[in-house]
């Protein structure tokens, strides 16, 4: 697998909205987080999900974020509180 | 505007009910039809969320989780000409007959 990330890089999540079906909550779109994981690769679900084949597949990565920079002062939870959330290469940019 | 499916951090005061229900007749057969369905690759899981997704907000709110997977079974399936809607009324008109004949 040729992997644009690896584990511990920092990126963030693609800010854009986004019609068609998609696998990318709203509240982690913009976000920042860390790549934990390579989970694989998949068939891309915003093709198949309109009967096209998913090709070519998609690399998904576990991502991890501060609880406390997804939800920030609304967050009351202890600040090594983290979120993991799975999200296709497409939607992620690297950081700075 | 997330889309109505998509909840995760939508603000609320009321409680989760997180009890176990159990489940109807109906509800078994909706979950076996789509596993059926897509071992005959005449729909995917990808496909079944976009017709959930497709569900009007209002409706949404006011549907069980396997109404929305029946919802989205009629929706992908006459889309793909698999059934029409004809059909499927006809055929549930003939069910509710049979059913009140028996009672």
């Amino acid at each position: 697998m040729n992997t644009k990330f690896s584990p511990g890089q920092v990126v963030r999540v693609r800010p854009d909205a986004h019609d068609g079906h998609h696998r990318t909550p709203w509240f982690i779109k913009g976000k920042m987080g860390r790549i934990h994981s390579v989970a694989g690769e998949f068939f891309n679900p915003e093709s198949r999900a309109y009967g096209g084949d998913g090709l070519p597949k998609q690399l998904l990565y576990a991502v991890e974020f501060e609880q406390r920079d997804v939800w920030a002062t609304e967050y009351r939870g202890p600040d090594s509180d983290t979120l993991v959330v799975d999200i296709y290469e497409h939607w992620l940019v690297k950081a700075n | 505007m997330p889309g109505v499916h998509d909840r995760g951090g939508w603000p609320t005061d009321e409680m989760i009910d997180r009890s176990d229900h159990i489940w109807m007749d109906w509800e078994y057969k909706t979950h076996a039809l789509v596993g059926a369905l897509r071992f005959r690759e005449l729909m995917n899981t990808d496909e079944l969320r976009r017709g959930i997704e497709a569900i009007p907000s209002e409706d949404y709110e006011a549907s069980s989780y396997y109404e929305r997977w029946s919802r989205s079974l009629e929706t992908i399936l006459t889309e793909k000409g698999v059934l029409s809607t004809q059909e499927i009324d006809t055929k549930v008109k003939e069910l509710e007959g049979r059913w009140e004949s028996d009672s």
